[in-house]
């Protein structure tokens, strides 16, 4: 039987099928066109690139709005893994100076972020260098080249004050999602410590692209960009003059000097010695500089004056002298006998006139009279027993900021210094086995009392205040217009007390038997005492503090040349000279010394 | 009757298909220009870019066209054959001056450009085709006719596929389209139609519930449709059990005998595998670009996929994007009507044609622009696996364009002669 072909069933099936596609497609566009908007989306993610605009960081001028750290372009060079091609790694890394087996631990990283976003394969490179790397960089497809904004150190001075600035870690953005990887933050000092302010507000651009990442346009003419604002100027409160000064005057020697200026805690310098060019962090080698000074054995990067402790040793004594007025247990005219070199228990360095009284005693900076102090103060002081006398005398030295850190203070990395308790004696020696006598290194500034530079310039601005202190600070100002104010502390000891201890120290310069008589100079009228701690390490600490004028005092500083003997040989003549150079203009009247301090060290 | 001829020609010729043909080939130059596009452009003539290129091809496939519609329309029944063997003959020119694109050793180099022979020369193999069933039918249980059909289409199938152009090879079988309008069996195009959808439905379910759903249809035929005698029983139970295990064979051809990219290919197409940045990336860059331009399209030149390259091919085999893209629903939508409109009014010219020879040859320019259309199209939406043929009139190509415009025109003129025969 022969089936006949029906030809029009046919044409039929053949036309439906046709229409059935086109409807089948028309469906399917009228999903992903007019249903679904995915797709819209997606488009944008595709073309769309958010430009971060980072705003410049603000300026660090000194107290004389005389500019310490400015802006400066380098140049990064990025990657975008997706688009790297084949290449010759080794050509690559020559051209960016860089080790092969670093340039793939990054480039792995790299790719591990994102396979689409850029991340940063070597940072800073300097203008000239970027220029020539940007002609070459063509035969490298993903790798490409981003100006960013760094610092410049103009002055190369106050390295630890300033502090510098890295890139943020994992913890950096933890903490704060402002940051993205390869943001710069300030990482110690005032860099970090006012990173709010410097930072300002990061901006950001709308900006289109293609598959290659290559910029297009700016999307919607900019209707969803964002201006960044500018970094805040910040003035510190550092004499870049003096600061420069006083780090040329512990050219190679190890210690700090730290001057504050009495009226208003303003730190006018901070000098800790071995100290680093700051310029060493930032650019190129910032990563090889940083291990370098970070292994360096003298420790450039440790801020001696706010970090390290050391006993104060006979800059002391005046504390000591006022706790015993404030309590009523002494009199400025109560006298103690010294037989010189053969006192017992504690001896002094050298012989002289005995009994003497408390001015007779800082003048010659005599340790029995202050032991006899010390002994009547845990002996006689109103209070039932020996802890609590103690305990009495460690709150006196506290108020006066001695065994802890200035809170409100903008100086970071702060040691608290020590002032052992009750409870540490009643530990080492047993509790009610200890007395005046078995802690008696206390009453010449020995044993476990120490202190940092800060809290000694400190001190000495509290003396010259007369008993009160503003918590020291390092910047004044920000810009525009908002002054900082930082708390101010009484010591809760007489005013009267304190001018004599004043009386004492000006003695210590004008006395006949003074320790720094040598280096007095009349019309600068400065008062001060000389220290030498005892080092179980190695040579005595050389330790001085001041403040000058008498009067209405300027400036008030300490000194700590680390085994540098006697205070009188290299501490004084280095605190003299400079509180010298800040008050009176002209020559140096000890050119001899200003002459060995520059160029020689212990 | 010689003058009435004469004067009729105009009047009989279809200007409805070349006007429609003239304003794709403008709709694909501009789209061509818009993916091509770039701010630093020059002149649509610049001859550095695609887009000039194409005004040249256009143009040389207009005057084809007219030369075409002024031949004699027995010419190319007579010499049928004699194309079909200069087209073979261009295929096989390949092997010795032949050049690789893209992986395909399909292209001779003639000057600055190249051409495609396999994509030149289809209409030679529908004319001898048409030719050969013109005067020979589908008689049942005589194979010969069916076998010489086929072997018209294998030799070149044959050469393309050495060649390793797969895609415009397998165009070639869309001619099965026309064979079945002119009486072959319709099951040589069910039956593979059936096995594509059951090896679907074996890489989307797996085994053994494709067997369990082959067992379910095989129930509810026998129920409902089937009468209750033991043949149909039998030849029910003999269809499902030959299905399940062609399910099996297959599955096992396909992880056996496909390479890793191809596999990789068609389960990102079924949605088995999402794999957005290497098989599964054009085809959601492509989606991404259609779907973003929404209801009316974001403008001439205004698509940011296409205009910034996130759409690969995409003035060849993915153009249809920047028509997604930039007339969004309302462009997309026409341009997919036309193509209907046009292979609609294709078939119902070819069923005017008094000759055979004429019908056939219709349905074969209807079978191949329908094949290539709806695999570019159903690739571009996601529908289909990336089988990298052109868009007809649209893509950027000279062979592609002046093989469309040969063949399309051939019937044109065959369409408009159709009165002056007997």
């Amino acid at each position: 039987m022969q089936r006949k072909v029906n030809f029009v069933l046919r044409r039929m099936v053949i036309s439906w099928a046709v229409v059935l596609i086109a409807l089948i497609f028309a469906g399917k566009l009228f999903y992903i066109q007019v249903i679904d908007e995915k797709y819209l989306l997606q488009s944008d993610n595709n073309t769309i690139r958010n430009v971060t605009l980072h705003p410049p960081r603000g300026m660090i001028f000194d107290r004389n709005k005389k500019l310490l750290v400015s802006n400066e372009i380098a140049y990064d060079v990025l990657v975008i893994p997706r688009m790297v091609k084949p290449m010759d790694t080794a050509q690559l890394c020559q051209l960016l100076n860089m080790d092969v087996a670093d340039f793939q631990t990054k480039l792995t990283a790299a790719r591990q972020y994102s396979r689409y976003k850029s991340s940063v394969i070597a940072s800073q490179l300097s203008k000239e260098k970027a220029g020539y790397v940007q002609e070459r960089l063509y035969q490298f497809p993903g790798f490409f080249l981003e100006p960013r904004i760094t610092r410049l150190y103009d002055e190369r001075i106050a390295a630890h004050a300033i502090g510098y600035i890295g890139e943020v870690d994992g913890q950096d953005i933890e903490k704060d999602d402002y940051y993205k990887p390869g943001d710069y933050i300030g990482k110690s000092g005032v860099e970090a410590y006012y990173e709010h302010a410097l930072r300002g507000v990061k901006g950001k651009s709308v900006r289109l692209v293609d598959v290659h990442n290559r910029e297009k346009g700016i999307y919607k003419n900019g209707e969803y960009d964002v201006d960044p604002v500018l970094g805040d100027n910040i003035y510190m409160t550092l004499d870049a003059d003096l600061q420069k000064f006083a780090e040329l005057l512990m050219n190679g020697k190890r210690g700090s000097i730290t001057a504050i200026e009495p009226a208003t805690g303003e730190v006018l310098v901070m000098v800790s010695m071995p100290a680093y060019d700051p310029n060493l962090l930032i650019g190129y080698d910032r990563s090889k500089n940083y291990y370098a000074l970070l292994v360096d054995p003298s420790k450039p990067l440790f801020n001696r004056a706010v970090t390290a402790k050391y006993p104060p040793g006979s800059t002391f004594k005046m504390a000591n002298g006022l706790a015993a007025m404030e309590e009523n247990v002494i009199t400025p005219f109560s006298c103690y006998s010294c037989s010189g070199p053969g006192s017992q228990p504690i001896k002094c360095t050298h012989s002289h006139k005995s009994p003497l009284n408390l001015y007779e005693a800082l003048e010659t900076s005599c340790n029995p009279y202050f032991w006899g102090v010390f002994r009547t103060f845990l002996e006689k002081a109103p209070y039932p027993t020996i802890a609590d006398r103690y305990l009495r005398w460690r709150e006196l030295m506290l108020n006066m900021n001695f065994g802890r850190k200035f809170d409100a203070s903008d100086i970071m990395y702060q040691s608290s210094g020590n002032i052992p308790t009750d409870n540490y004696f009643n530990k080492y020696f047993g509790k009610g086995r200890w007395n005046a006598m078995t802690i008696r290194s206390l009453s010449i500034g020995q044993g476990e009392v120490e202190l940092t530079p800060l809290q000694m310039a400190n001190y000495a601005a509290t003396l010259a205040n007369r008993g009160f202190y503003y918590e020291p600070h390092l910047v004044k100002k920000i810009e525009p217009d908002s002054l900082l104010q930082f708390p101010k502390h009484y010591t809760g000891i007489d005013t009267a007390y304190y001018a004599v201890a004043v009386e004492g120290m000006w003695m210590v310069f004008n006395g006949s038997y003074g320790t720094a008589r040598r280096y007095r100079i009349a019309e600068l009228n400065m008062c001060g005492k000389t220290g030498t701690a005892q080092n179980p390490h190695g040579k005595d600490h050389s330790i001085f503090i001041a403040f000058a004028p008498k009067d209405d005092p300027k400036i008030a500083i300490s000194v700590i040349v680390e085994n540098g003997g006697f205070g009188a040989t290299w501490a004084a003549p280095i605190g003299t000279l400079l509180v010298e150079h800040y008050l009176l203009e002209g020559e140096t009247h000890f050119p001899w010394y200003k002459d060995k301090m520059l160029n020689e060290y212990p | 009757m010689r003058e009435r001829e004469q004067k009729s020609f105009f009047a009989n010729v279809d200007w409805m298909l070349i006007i429609l043909y003239l304003l794709m080939v403008f709709a694909g130059w501009i789209s061509i220009y818009a993916a091509v596009y770039d701010e630093t452009h020059r002149s649509i003539l610049s001859l550095d870019c695609d887009y000039g290129k194409q005004a040249i091809f256009i143009l040389i496939a207009v005057v084809t066209a007219f030369v075409i519609l002024l031949l004699d329309a027995k010419l190319f029944t007579s010499f049928a054959w004699v194309f079909y063997i200069l087209a073979i003959l261009a295929l096989l020119s390949v092997f010795p001056f032949g050049s690789d694109i893209k992986g395909a050793n399909a292209w001779i180099k003639i000057g600055q450009f190249s051409m495609q022979p396999g994509e030149l020369f289809k209409w030679a193999t529908a004319l001898a085709l048409a030719k050969y069933l013109s005067t020979h039918s589908f008689a049942p249980k005589k194979m010969d006719t069916l076998i010489v059909s086929i072997l018209i289409l294998l030799l070149p199938v044959g050469l393309i596929i050495l060649q390793n152009d797969t895609g415009t090879a397998l165009v070639y079988f869309a001619l099965f389209i026309a064979m079945y309008r002119e009486g072959m069996d319709g099951r040589l195009i069910l039956f593979p139609i059936i096995a594509v959808v059951l090896f679907v439905l074996t890489l989307l379910l797996g085994e053994k519930i494709t067997i369990i759903v082959i067992s379910s249809v095989a129930l509810l035929w026998w129920f409902f449709f089937s009468s209750h005698r033991w043949k149909s029983i039998r030849n029910t139970i003999l269809t499902a059990a030959f299905c399940a295990g062609f399910v099996f064979v297959a599955h096992k051809a396909f992880t056996t005998f496909l390479s890793d990219y191809q596999q990789t290919r068609i389960n990102v197409l079924l949605g088995i595998e999402t794999d957005l940045k290497k098989a599964g990336y054009n085809v959601n860059q492509s989606l991404i670009a259609i779907g973003s331009g929404g209801v009316s399209g974001k403008g001439f030149l205004q698509g940011t996929q296409t205009k910034y390259n996130f759409v690969p091919e995409q003035n060849t085999d993915f153009i249809f994007c920047t028509v997604g893209e930039e007339y969004g629903f309302v462009g997309s939508f026409l341009v997919v009507g036309c193509f209907a409109f046009l292979i609609l009014r294709i078939i119902r010219n070819a069923e005017r044609q008094r000759s055979a020879f004429a019908r056939i040859y219709g349905y074969c320019v209807a079978s191949i622009l329908a094949f290539h259309i709806t695999v570019n199209i159903g690739m571009v939406l996601g529908l289909l696996p990336v089988i990298g043929i052109p868009l007809p009139f649209f893509s950027y190509g000279g062979s592609s364009l002046l093989g469309f415009t040969i063949l399309l025109f051939i019937f044109i003129k065959q369409d408009a002669n159709r009165l002056s025969l007997l």
